[in-house]
């Protein structure tokens, strides 16, 4: 296992992510709600670039009480889209949306200073 | 060996190429050796709707074509089409990206998009079809549907076909006028490039119709295909029950060609074009398996509804061809094979991509199972469907 320099943190805005090649993987950075994540940017689908994609809230059908539907919202859980399919995958956990149970491989981020490693 | 490389790089969504959208799939195709398989892809797509002002030039009739022309670019015009968010609300980021993409030079920009992903892809050759125009047979005036029909196959022949041999087509037959359809494969059954036919799925003229019956002859006399593109109609009495767009897509792409299929078998129209070639493309796989099921089990107690029929329904089906997007793939992989087995894909399937429509499938979706032989991989992917369409068997792709 070795570190890998991403950016410097104060280059990386909420909301931003880079595309790291780490000897033969590819690995996206994001940096999202003063968290950094580090993905597997292959999608367990087809293998399309995962990381790549669009970052998008949940999107949540309202039921209420009465069990009555009355529409949909987003909701606070922050995916990114695999933009070849649409795969979804939750950003603090790497889970594949439609089968939970399915997980990209997860990466540890460390920070040293102003700046972001991944280890891999 | 490779070294170890550490590089990072932006996602950017102010800019789009192909052949960069598609890195990860020619990686699959230089890892799998695609370069000495033949793929061929059955079923791909352009957006025709972006040369309009060049197709409707094409429209013979001077009326229609002032209309055509007139409407272009307005939401309601003389076109029909649907509702539905093909694009996942901006999730699937190439069709907003092919607007600004700038493609390989070639005689025409779609011959330069379409290569673009298919080396990138590792496809050799490959079949293309319209996206709007698949809800044609929809349209509410077949005068329409068959003037359009014949503009766009002279404007695909003329300006496609003609200046690029890795790319064919099954041309739109506008089967709401029986014999427009006729004339269709009269014009254009010899042009370059053409190796059949196409009906839009949805629509409600039956296959079985005593019209089409010289337009069939023709088609099987020529040793073209007559193949039924899949797609939904939203506005169809049962499908307008549903209100979302995965539950129309993943019925209504099942819902025209079971229906379809059914007439084609019950009426008898193999036993009457047994060397016409027939493909069912779009549908997936699970409904031909399901239908050949279900209409062996009726035949045994009422042959009678189909005196025609010296075999069960199903013979006959596993004699027709499959396009194979979009592939289900089951958790538990026994049962694809039993799938497979139904249709008999070794000789009967044939690979599609559908791109770049949402739902595309890569080649690894055939060859990475592991319970067909390579014969059979190389079959699917592209063999049999050099036999069908008469293609050329070496590869000639450039994979980046």
């Amino acid at each position: 296992m070795a570190e890998w320099f991403v950016a410097k943190a104060s280059e990386m805005a909420d909301g931003d992510r880079r595309i790291l090649t780490a000897g033969k993987r590819e690995i996206g950075v994001f940096h999202k709600d003063g968290q950094f994540h580090a993905y597997s940017n292959t999608c367990l689908h087809q293998g399309g670039p995962a990381c790549e994609g669009l970052l998008i809230n949940n999107v949540v059908d309202i039921v209420g009480a009465d069990r009555l539907y009355h529409g949909q919202k987003f909701g606070d859980e922050v995916h990114f889209v695999c933009p070849w399919h649409g795969y979804e995958y939750d950003i603090k956990s790497g889970e594949c949306i439609g089968d939970r149970k399915q997980k990209l491989r997860k990466f540890e981020v460390v920070r040293r200073g102003d700046e972001i490693y991944v280890v891999a | 060996m490779d070294m170890p490389r550490n590089e990072t790089r932006p996602v950017r969504f102010d800019e789009f190429s192909t052949p960069k959208h598609l890195e990860h799939a020619s990686e699959q195709a230089r890892q799998r050796n695609y370069q000495d398989f033949l793929i061929i892809d059955v079923d791909s797509h352009h957006y025709e709707n972006e040369n309009y002002a060049e197709v409707f030039q094409y429209i013979e009739n001077p009326v229609i074509r002032r209309d055509a022309v007139e409407s272009a670019g307005r939401s309601t015009g003389l076109l029909n089409t649907q509702v539905g968010t093909q694009n996942l609300a901006g999730r699937i980021t190439r069709q907003k990206g092919r607007r600004i993409e700038k493609p390989r030079a070639a005689k025409h920009r779609d011959i330069g998009m379409t290569l673009d992903w298919m080396d990138a892809i590792g496809v050799d050759y490959a079949c293309l079809f319209p996206t709007p125009m698949l809800f044609l047979g929809a349209h509410p005036v077949p005068e329409i549907e068959a003037a359009m029909a014949q503009a766009y196959n002279r404007w695909l022949c003329d300006n496609v076909l003609a200046h690029e041999p890795r790319i064919v087509s099954m041309l739109y037959l506008p089967f709401n006028d029986p014999e427009a359809s006729y004339r269709t494969v009269q014009e254009f059954g010899d042009r370059k490039g053409v190796v059949g036919f196409m009906v839009t799925s949805p629509r409600y003229k039956p296959v079985h119709d005593n019209a089409f019956i010289k337009t069939y002859a023709l088609i099987e006399e020529m040793g073209k295909t007559i193949s039924f593109h899949a797609a939904y109609n939203w506005d169809d009495r049962a499908l307008s029950m549903t209100n979302r767009f995965i539950s129309v897509h993943a019925l209504g792409f099942m819902f025209f060609n079971m229906i379809h299929m059914t007439n084609w078998v019950v009426n008898g129209l193999p036993e009457r074009f047994p060397k016409l070639k027939v493909m069912w493309i779009e549908s997936g796989l699970t409904w031909a398996a399901s239908l050949a099921q279900r209409l062996d089990h009726s035949f045994m107690m009422r042959t009678s509804d189909c005196p025609q029929l010296k075999r069960k329904p199903s013979e006959y089906m596993q004699e027709m061809f499959y396009s194979t997007q979009p592939m289900e793939m089951p958790a538990d992989l026994s049962i694809l094979e039993a799938t497979f087995k139904m249709i008999k894909a070794d000789t009967q399937l044939v690979w599609s991509s559908d791109y770049p429509h949402w739902d595309f499938d890569l080649p690894s979706t055939i060859y990475d199972l592991p319970f067909l032989s390579d014969q059979a991989k190389r079959n699917i992917l592209g063999g049999t469907a050099a036999k069908v369409f008469n293609l050329p068997t070496k590869p000639v792709k450039k994979i980046p």
